[in-house]
C-alpha cells in the first residue's frame, strides 16, 4: 500500500498578509490584496492594479537576517519566507531528522534583477552588475531557499507556468508515495515583474480594474506576487513523532490541454481530465466535494473554459466554488501552493472565502461563485485548480482528517 | 526498483547525433569556447508555418522528441516530462531586450508567451495531441535528473508505461557573454578535443536537446536500461567517494561490476578537480571516458552524458574520441555516469546493457 500523505504545516506570504494569520484575517474581512501599483517600478504604473507584497525587498532582507546584502532575488525572499513559516508550523525540531526534500515552483526566478543587468548590458556588454544575473536562473531561489533551511537531501524546481506550485505538491506526494522522501516542503514563489506584467499586457488580458473573476463583465486577471508552501509528511513519519496533522492531500491529477500554447480549449478538455484523474485517485465521488478552490482568473478564455470543464463534472450537483485570485492576485507559479494553503484554512476553521467583486453570472454558464464569507461549516473535501500555459492543467484534492 | 528501458533516443548536439544509425564516426573538432548544436532541416520535422516562429530551443527540443518517438515506435507516449536549465532563454532575452529599449512600448506576444519554461513539452503535447502527464523541472544540475527521478516513480507505480523524457538547453550570445565575465567559460578559444590540456578558467559552453523514450517493459529496440538514479547538492569533497559507494551498494551493485564510468568533466580545472578522488581512488581500475568536449557544459549536459552511455552499450564499443587516459575499456555491461553542474548540483546514474 503506497504512504498516506497529509500536510502538517502552511506558510503563505501574499498582498493579504505577510504569514498566515495575516492571510487568514483578510479573507475572514472580505479585504482584497489589490491595490495601485506602489513598489514595482514600471512605466505601466497607473494603467493596471497589482497584488504587491506589502513589503520592500529591503524589508524582505530585513525579516531574514541578511541585511544590507544584495545577493538575494525578490521571488528568493519571499520563497524563504514563506517556506520558514511553514516549517514553524510544522513544529520541526531538526529539518534532517527524516529524509527531507524542497520543491519549489517558479516562473520568473531572478527576473527582478536581471531587468536592471539588462538595462546596463545592453547598453555596452561589459557593464551590468553581475550580482543582478547570477540568480536569474529558476534553481536559483529554490538552491536559496534549501541553503536557508538547511536542507540538503533534495531538491528540485517546477515550472509549468500558473500551475508551477500544484505540481509542486503533487510530485511532493509522489515522492513521498514512493518511499524516496518522509517529509517534503512543497510550494512556490513568484515576485512580480516588469517582464511578467508588460507580458500579460501584450495579451490583453490584464484588467484595468481590479480581476472579476466568473463575472460576465470580466476584463481580465490582475498579477499578484507572493509565496506559499505546504509541510508534506509520510504517514509512518507522523505516527513515529505521533504528530498532529491539518489537512491529507487525498488526490491530485495532471493532464495536458493539447489545444493551444495560451488559450484554454473551448471544452475545457485539459481541465475536465486533471478533475476527473484527481477524484479518481481520492477515491470520491463528484458530490463529495464541499467546495472548489477555482483557478479563475478572470479572462475571458480560462474562466469560460473552466466552467464548462466544472459543469461536466458535477452537473447539477456543483458544489460551492469562489477564486480567491479575488483576494490575492494571480500569483503565477505561487498560485496552486496560495490555493492549497488557503484550502487547508478552510478546512481547519470551516470557513469558506468567497468570490469578491462578483455581480453578474456568465451567460454560457449555468453556475455561479458564493460571494460572501461561509461560516461554521464542516468542509471535508476541497478541490483546487491550477491551469497555466502550455496547456498543464493540475488539480489538487486536500480533505479533513478525522 | 524497476528499471527503465531505453527504447528511443533523440539527441541535437554539436555533434551529428540526431542519427540513430551512426554512432559518432565523425567528430567536430573546433576552435571555441562556444559549442552550438548543428542545425538540421527543422521543416523536415516541423510544419513550416510553425518552425519560422519557433526559437532555437523550441524547435530543437520539438525535434528531438519527434526524432525519439519515431525511433520507439511510439505515437502516444503516457507521460512527457523535461528538465532544462534555464528554458526558452533566447525568447526571454528578446523580450526582455524589446521591453528595456521601448520603455515598456510597442511589445508583441510572441516572444514572451514563448519564453515559459514548458514551452516545448506544451508543443510536443499540442503536435500529438497528447493529454497525458506532462511536466518541466528547472532546477540546474538537477533538472534532467527529475525529470528521470519522475519517470522512475511513474514507472515504478504503474501510472505511466511509456515515457518521453528529454534534457535541453539553449545557449545564446548573450548568456554566453554573461556567463563568460561570471567565469563559468573560458575566455580564449581552445580546440575542443584538445579540452583538458588547456588549464585556464572555465569550461567551454554547450547546449543540445536529448530524448529518451522510457518504457516499463523492452520494446523493439533496446539501447540500455536505466537501473538507478541519485542526486546530491553541495557535497563535502572528502564524502563524494563514500556516497557514490553508498548509492551502489543501494542499488545492488558492486563496484566491481562497474565496467566504465563517465565522468562529466568540463574542462574547467578548478571543477574538474572535484572528480579527482573518484577516479585516482574510487575508479582507478576502471576504464573512463567524458563527454563535454562534445557537447560543451550547461545544465542539462548529463543527458548528453546518458545518450552516449546508451550508444556505447547498444553498440558495444567505447569511440576512441571518448576514453580517458588509463584502462582500456573490455566488456561493457553496466556504466555509471557522474557529473556535476558548477559542484553544487552533483548526479549519479547507473546504465546497463539489456
Amino acid at each position: 500500500m503506497p504512504q498516506r500523505v497529509y500536510i502538517t504545516g502552511i506558510g503563505i506570504i501574499s498582498s493579504i498578509g505577510n504569514d498566515a494569520g495575516a492571510a487568514f484575517t483578510s479573507l475572514v474581512e472580505e479585504k482584497s490584496g489589490i491595490a495601485g501599483i506602489t513598489l514595482l517600478d514600471t512605466s505601466l504604473k497607473d494603467k493596471f492594479p497589482l497584488a504587491e507584497v506589502k513589503m520592500t525587498t529591503e524589508e524582505l532582507l530585513e525579516a531574514v537576517g541578511h541585511s544590507g546584502k544584495k545577493n538575494l532575488t525578490r521571488t528568493a525572499l519571499l520563497g524563504m519566507i514563506a517556506a520558514r513559516e511553514a516549517i514553524g508550523s510544522a513544529g520541526f525540531d531538526d529539518i534532517n531528522e527524516y529524509r527531507t526534500g524542497l520543491i519549489s515552483a517558479t516562473t520568473v526566478g531572478g527576473m527582478d534583477r536581471s531587468e536592471n543587468f539588462y538595462k546596463e548590458f545592453l547598453v555596452d556588454p561589459k557593464k551590468g552588475h553581475l550580482i543582478d544575473i547570477v540568480n536569474h536562473d529558476c534553481g536559483d531561489s529554490t538552491e536559496r531557499i534549501a541553503d536557508f533551511l538547511g536542507i540538503k537531501c533534495f531538491m528540485t524546481t517546477i515550472s509549468t507556468a500558473c500551475s508551477s506550485s500544484a505540481n509542486s505538491i503533487m510530485f511532493g506526494a509522489q515522492l513521498i508515495k514512493a518511499g524516496f522522501l518522509d517529509r517534503v516542503i512543497a510550494g512556490g514563489t513568484d515576485s512580480v515583474t516588469k517582464f511578467t506584467l508588460n507580458g500579460f499586457n501584450t495579451l490583453m488580458i490584464l484588467d484595468k480594474n481590479s480581476c472579476r473573476p466568473f463575472d460576465e463583465n470580466r476584463a481580465g486577471l490582475t498579477l499578484g506576487e507572493g509565496a506559499a508552501y505546504v509541510v508534506l509528511e509520510s504517514e509512518e513519519v507522523i505516527k513515529a513523532q505521533n504528530k498532529k496533522v491539518l489537512a491529507e492531500l487525498t488526490g491530485y491529477g495532471n493532464a495536458n490541454d493539447a489545444y493551444h500554447q495560451t488559450a484554454s480549449s473551448p471544452e475545457g478538455n485539459g481541465a475536465f481530465l486533471a478533475m476527473q484523474n484527481a477524484l479518481q485517485l481520492s477515491g470520491l465521488m463528484p458530490e463529495e466535494i464541499d467546495y472548489i478552490n477555482v483557478h479563475g482568473t478572470g479572462t475571458q478564455n480560462n474562466d469560460l473554459s473552466e466552467g464548462i470543464a466544472l459543469q461536466k463534472i458535477f452537473g447539477e450537483k456543483m458544489p460551492s466554488f469562489s477564486s480567491t485570485k479575488s483576494y490575492t492576485g494571480h500569483t503565477l507559479g505561487a498560485a496552486g501552493a496560495v490555493e492549497a494553503v488557503i484550502s487547508v484554512m478552510s478546512i481547519n476553521h470551516g470557513i469558506l472565502f468567497p468570490n469578491l467583486r462578483f455581480e453578474t453570472p456568465m451567460k454560457e454558464l449555468s453556475i455561479a461563485p458564493f460571494t460572501k464569507v461561509m461560516r461554521g461549516l464542516e468542509v471535508r473535501n476541497i478541490l483546487s485548480n491550477s491551469f497555466g500555459f502550455g496547456g498543464n492543467n493540475s488539480t489538487l484534492i486536500i480533505s479533513k482528517t478525522n | 526498483m524497476l528499471p527503465l528501458y531505453i527504447t528511443g533516443l533523440g539527441n541535437i548536439s554539436p555533434q551529428k547525433t540526431w542519427d540513430n544509425s551512426h554512432f559518432l564516426d565523425e567528430v567536430t573538432s573546433v576552435e571555441t569556447n562556444y559549442l552550438r548544436c548543428q542545425d538540421l532541416n527543422y521543416k523536415e520535422y516541423i510544419a513550416g508555418d510553425m518552425v519560422r516562429r519557433m526559437s532555437r530551443i523550441i524547435k530543437m527540443g520539438v525535434a528531438a522528441g519527434k526524432i525519439c518517438l519515431a525511433d520507439a515506435e511510439c505515437t502516444m507516449p503516457d507521460a512527457i516530462i523535461t528538465g532544462t536549465g534555464l528554458g526558452c532563454i533566447e525568447d526571454t532575452e528578446k523580450f526582455l531586450t524589446n521591453m528595456i529599449r521601448d520603455n515598456e512600448e510597442f511589445l508583441t506576444p510572441t516572444s514572451f508567451i514563448q519564453s515559459t519554461h514548458n514551452t516545448v513539452n506544451a508543443q510536443i503535447a499540442l503536435l500529438l495531441k497528447c493529454h497525458n502527464y506532462n511536466f518541466t523541472y528547472v532546477h540546474r544540475g538537477f533538472s534532467f535528473e527529475s525529470a528521470l527521478l519522475d519517470s522512475f516513480i511513474r514507472i515504478n507505480s504503474g501510472e505511466s508505461g511509456t515515457i518521453l523524457v528529454g534534457g535541453m538547453d539553449e545557449m545564446t550570445p548573450n548568456t554566453f557573454a554573461i556567463l563568460q565575465r561570471l567565469g563559468h567559460y573560458k575566455r580564449k578559444r581552445v580546440n575542443n578535443l584538445g579540452l583538458l590540456k588547456d588549464h585556464s578558467r572555465g569550461a567551454i559552453a554547450g547546449e543540445g536537446a536529448a530524448f529518451f523514450l522510457l518504457s516499463a517493459n523492452p520494446g523493439a529496440k533496446n539501447y540500455a536500461k536505466i537501473e538507478a538514479l541519485d542526486t546530491f547538492y553541495k557535497p563535502d569533497k572528502d564524502k563524494i567517494p563514500a556516497h557514490i559507494s553508498a548509492f551502489l551498494e543501494r542499488s545492488g551493485r558492486k563496484i566491481d561490476e562497474i565496467d566504465m564510468v563517465l565522468i562529466g568533466m568540463s574542462g574547467d580545472p578548478a571543477n574538474d578537480k572535484v572528480y579527482d578522488d573518484v577516479r585516482t581512488h574510487l575508479f582507478r581500475e576502471k576504464p573512463q571516458a567524458w563527454f563535454k568536449h562534445l557537447c560543451g557544459e550547461y545544465q542539462t549536459a548529463s543527458s548528453f552524458g546518458l545518450w552516449l552511455a546508451a550508444m556505447i552499450l547498444k553498440n558495444g564499443q567505447v569511440p576512441e574520441t571518448v576514453r580517458l587516459e588509463g584502462v582500456t575499456p573490455g566488456k561493457l555491461r553496466n556504466i555509471l555516469i557522474y557529473n556535476h553542474y558548477r559542484n553544487l548540483d552533483h548526479s549519479l546514474m547507473l546504465v546497463s546493457s539489456v
